[in-house]
């Protein structure tokens, strides 16, 4: 794992995050849509932080299948997991709401989770050799596809 | 007769997702590095054979399904019961899957890591 591959994991991680909260914050500014006007749906994206929500949906999609290229779908999904901590955390500080105590010990799982699985080999090595700490950088290790 | 329906829907979405990440992950592994192909053939040819995999196409017709199964639970159940419920269980589902379809070495650190995750997921929407 190089300084580079953490960069596009904490992409993954900060625009799924960021993406969700600017949908989130814009669908709340236009509203309810009844299934009866479902086109309305369409005309959602001319609200700015829809627009910008989608964007960053668009730049976490990139990253996840960037990440998806040289790492286990295993390692991927716990290690950008965090975003779920980052979505609290942004609950708690910016939008003042109260995080109960089971919250906080769910952010602490996550984060444990997080550490376990960024401890150990991102990419699983084919065939069936096992991989331990330190194990070299994948290239030129894909002997299937 | 409600809850049949959330549950369904909260399976389907679980289902669809899980088979929709696995695709995907298997058309980028077949890709390749992506930086280093860019380096090497620039951002078109990288577009081009992401666009031109199968497994990544049928891969975002499962994440829409999954998308669509999502709107469909939370019709019948309040989304802090839909949203972590699917998000943890799919964790689960998605260690499972790439144990079995993609051959990933899914050793205890990953088992842990995904049940940690998504006992997390679960809590947070207490």
């Amino acid at each position: 794992m190089t300084f580079r591959k953490y960069l596009v994991l904490a992409g993954v991680t900060l625009f799924a995050a960021i993406g969700d909260s600017l949908l989130a914050h814009g669908m709340q500014q236009v509203g309810n849509i009844s299934l009866h006007r479902l086109p309305d749906i369409v005309l959602t994206i001319l609200n700015p932080w829809v627009a910008l929500g989608i964007l960053f949906l668009l730049g976490f999609f990139a990253a996840y299948m960037t990440a998806l290229s040289w790492a286990d779908l295993t390692y991927v999904l716990p290690a950008t997991s965090l975003g779920y901590v980052l979505l609290a955390l942004i609950a708690r500080f910016l939008l003042h709401e109260q995080v109960s105590t089971a919250r906080w010990l769910g952010i602490g799982l996550i984060s444990a989770g997080v550490g376990f699985v960024t401890q150990g080999p991102a990419l699983t090595h084919h065939p069936h050799e096992d991989t331990g700490e330190g194990a070299p950088e994948p290239v030129g290790s894909r002997t299937e596809s | 007769m409600k809850h049949a329906y959330t549950w369904g829907a909260i399976l389907a979405v679980v289902l669809t997702s899980t088979t929709g990440d696995v695709l995907l992950s298997r058309a980028m592994k077949r890709v390749g590095d992506v930086g280093e192909l860019w380096r090497r053939a620039g951002l078109l040819t990288v577009a081009g054979r992401i666009l031109r995999s199968p497994s990544f196409l049928l891969g975002i017709f499962m994440m829409a399904l999954a998308f669509y199964s999502l709107l469909f639970a939370l019709s019948w159940a309040d989304v802090s019961l839909v949203a972590p419920a699917s998000a943890s269980l799919t964790f689960v589902a998605n260690a499972i899957a790439a144990k079995i379809f993609l051959h990933e070495h899914v050793d205890h650190r990953r088992w842990i890591a995904a049940l940690l995750v998504a006992g997390g997921v679960a809590l947070l929407a207490v």
